[in-house]
């Protein structure tokens, strides 16, 4: 072992909520009527490439998320001793991105800095030039005539590996599929080509393929060159970038993961017992919505702040800080966003506790609890579903707004809010920087735009009320 | 009427006094004044004396809730809660952490506030009601089906590249406004059209997308139906039918809303730099001046509520099938 593993708080949170999300995947594949409208989701093609794109993000903050010390020296023959440094398995496969620092800013693929700095020239005297990187485009020797064939070369190298591995894995994949649908490879082939599948076959198979040839060409141009140029201490603009997923990804799920619990259980008791216990419930959410969100948001960190100053020597490490920060985000996030779900699981209750079955099930002296359990909550579970979907991409674009009026993240975490932050300073320069801005630009909308459009075939296929079929 | 109004007003009692009772647990209690203190003046080489002038000056050295120092009623009113969090009833705020009078700037702010909030809201109505009543009468094509992809595309950006964006190209670019700051009177004009427009164009995403489901679901119904077996255009069906009819839940959406514009928005005057209230907020999270957020956290509920009570009466109003009893 090189390293030695260690979770954050979040991470054992994320994990617990990934197994989760399969084992609710393989309930759901168990049972026909939970399984039909999640199947129409899969079967219209904005609805499976966009939860593919989503599935991308949430794998990369995955690996973001296991974090180890790595090995720094050899103490004994069989004692190491560990950085105190965090890192994690995505820093691994980005090392070259994370550890090349450049000096200050460079723009996208440069060779050269942005800004002027005084060399010595080639006869010892004095002058003002753009210096050459340390390292992106180091290996090129005549950087003005070598680099625009290079970077060509490189990614179209990368671009044919990729394709080729793409080309391997989908070939196996409908192999299998013909296999088990008895069907000759050739006719699902034609079949897929004509998009004339069940499931929109051809739409994965080319979304995959985009995603495949981004990063891997990614990943080979970013050996040599910085992809997305360098922010003001040198970082390699791309890693910040694809850090942040993990940060949005957590904020907008372990959010999820406070509301539920509240608003389904405080919604069911109200709607169900209905008399003192709704008038308390009510009133508990009406208090807390009449709230300004970021008012009460920016109250609850900055009294964070305050402990977190004055109790700096609680927390191992930075990293421990800013995760604990992270989390805290997340539970007043959830606590400001669970009376909206709250009040729709109330009202649904409401109808519900007046139908039959409910009745039925009273009458033959079913507990109360066991109707809540039994017969209540898996009857509003669809409600739930939509909530949780819908709200995803609000609170993606919450934490960058945040991060932006410095109540969100740590300063310290990497964050979109934060790179948006830290760029807007930018702005006045001549001639502008907007590598940074346009980095967290194209993530956050890749991933809120994908996201929306998922809530929307979910919401769909898992409303009774939406009218299905030809209009 | 009047005495629906009274007892909903009778209600918001009990909610004010429960946010009352929140911003004082969370600010006091939750971190003592001592706290406080410490993360103004540094945690290092503070003295306690230092400590216990901060909290003098500001009036935080009295105890939570019952001073037993004092006799009779001032053992109640010589107290934090009296002080700070009781008087927020009479809309007394104090002054911030810093010495000014908090209700003398409220009172300056929320003008630039206002005059941002108010053309924002309604050339925004305008706006989007005209582009969803447009998309709902191409219900069903593909005109229909790319606007809503658009939609949620213009709502999948964040605000914060509303703002970037659009002073970048307006106002760096082509040079036609400044980009920030603001003056008084008429010379504010030249500042204020960027914010409106951007915040026109920010919203447009949201509520065209929201109008559009308001005004298929009015399309639908059987009135409808009818004014269209008499042989009316689809044109005046549109207009005369389907438009009034939606208007009532788009109107009483925006009564919510209306009192909480004095708040100002906290993105768009941090960045265009007017001096409303959205900013000085701002400004208060920044430079941690609890009494100001404290102030603020209170303003804003209360209007919320003001929000929430006239929301019930427009009702009424524009429906007289709603009865308040």
């Amino acid at each position: 072992m090189s390293m030695q593993p260690t979770f954050l708080i979040t991470d054992l949170l994320f994990f617990a909520l990934t197994i989760g999300l399969i084992a609710f995947v393989f309930m759901v594949r168990k049972r026909p009527h939970l399984s039909r409208p999640w199947s129409q989701v899969l079967k219209s093609t904005t609805g499976s490439v966009s939860l593919m794109i989503l599935l991308f993000y949430y794998a990369i903050a995955l690996i973001d998320s296991m974090h180890f010390h790595p090995r720094v020296a050899q103490a004994t023959e069989s004692q190491y001793q560990y950085s105190s440094e965090v890192h994690s398995l995505l820093d691994v496969l980005m090392a070259p991105m994370r550890s090349r620092m450049e000096k200050t800013f460079s723009a996208p693929l440069a060779t050269h800095s942005f800004s002027k700095e005084m060399m010595q020239g080639e006869e010892g005297q004095l002058q003002r030039d753009y210096p050459r990187l340390n390292y992106g485009g180091a290996h090129l020797t005549q950087p003005e005539e070598q680099k625009a064939a290079d970077i060509i070369s490189v990614s179209l190298q990368a671009s044919a590996q990729a394709l080729f591995y793409w080309a391997l894995i989908w070939l196996f994949i409908l192999w299998l599929y013909s296999q088990r649908n008895n069907q000759s490879l050739v006719t699902l082939l034609a079949n897929v080509l004509r998009a004339k599948t069940t499931y929109p076959l051809r739409a994965i198979a080319m979304t995959s393929a985009i995603l495949m040839l981004l990063t891997v060409v990614s990943m080979q141009l970013g050996q040599h060159y910085h992809l997305f140029g360098t922010d003001k201490v040198g970082q390699d603009v791309f890693y910040q970038a694809v850090k942040s997923v993990r940060t949005g990804i957590l904020i907008g799920v372990l959010t999820t993961l406070i509301t539920l619990p509240l608003a389904i259980l405080l919604g069911a008791l109200a709607g169900f017992f209905r008399g003192w216990v709704d008038d308390v419930i009510q009133y508990i959410y009406t208090t807390l919505n009449s709230i300004p969100h970021v008012l009460l948001i920016a109250a609850a960190v900055l009294l964070l702040q305050v402990y977190m100053s004055g109790h700096a020597d609680d927390f191992d490490s930075l990293t421990e800080r800013a995760d604990l920060r992270l989390l805290f985000l997340c539970l007043i996030l959830g606590i400001t966003s669970w009376t909206g779900l709250c009040r729709l699981l109330r009202a649904e209750t409401f109808k519900l506790r007046e139908m039959e079955y409910i009745q039925a099930a009273e009458a033959f002296g079913v507990s109360k609890f066991k109707i809540l359990m039994r017969h209540v909550m898996p009857n509003f579970m669809h409600i739930v579903i939509i909530s949780v979907v819908l709200d995803f991409s609000g609170l993606v674009l919450a934490e960058a707004v945040l991060s932006y009026i410095n109540i969100g993240v740590d300063p310290s975490m990497n964050s979109w809010g934060n790179m948006i932050n830290q760029a807007r300073l930018e702005m006045a320069r001549d001639p502008i920087v907007w590598w940074s801005l346009s980095a967290a630009f194209v993530f956050m909308f890749t991933l809120v735009l994908f996201a929306n459009l998922f809530a929307d075939v979910v919401r769909d296929a898992l409303d009774p009320r939406v009218v299905r079929g030809e209009q | 009427m009047s005495a629906y109004i009274i007892r909903r007003m009778l209600y918001a009692i009990p909610i004010l006094i429960g946010i009352n009772l929140i911003t004082f647990v969370l600010f006091f209690v939750v971190n003592s004044p001592d706290d406080m203190a410490l993360m103004q003046l540094g945690s290092k080489h503070t003295t306690e004396l230092q400590i216990e002038d901060w909290k003098r000056e500001r009036g935080y050295h009295l105890p939570l809730l019952y001073n037993a120092e004092q006799s009779g009623f001032d053992a109640l009113t010589e107290t934090i809660f009296y002080q700070k969090s009781a008087k927020l009833f009479v809309f007394d705020f104090g002054s911030s952490d810093s010495g000014r009078d908090i209700g003398y700037d409220i009172s300056q702010r929320m003008w630039p506030s206002l005059a941002l909030a108010i053309p924002t809201l309604l050339v925004g109505l305008l706006v989007t009601i005209t582009l969803a009543l447009t998309i709902a009468f191409f219900r069903g094509t593909y005109i229909d089906y790319w606007a809503v992809i658009i939609c949620v595309a213009l709502i999948s950006i964040s605000s914060l590249f509303y703002i970037i964006g659009g002073q970048f190209l307006i106002g760096k670019l082509l040079k036609i406004v400044p980009i920030s700051g603001f003056d008084t009177g008429l010379h504010a004009l030249k500042f204020m059209i960027l914010p409106v427009l951007i915040g026109i164009v920010g919203g447009i995403g949201s509520n065209t997308r929201w109008y559009r489901t308001i005004f298929l679901e009015e399309i639908n119904k059987d009135y409808v139906r009818t004014a269209r077996s008499k042989g009316l255009s689809e044109q005046l069906v549109l207009f005369k039918h389907v438009l009034r009819n939606a208007l009532i839940p788009i109107l009483t959406g925006v009564v919510v809303v209306l009192p909480l514009l004095f708040m100002g928005s906290l993105l768009t005057e941090n960045f265009f730099g007017i001096p409303g209230l959205g900013s000085y907020t701002i400004d208060a999270i920044n430079r941690q001046d609890f009494a100001i957020v404290r102030a603020m956290v209170f303003l804003g509920s209360v209007l919320y509520i003001i929000g929430l009570v006239l929301t019930d009466i427009s009702y009424t109003l524009v429906d007289p099938r709603i009865r308040l009893s």
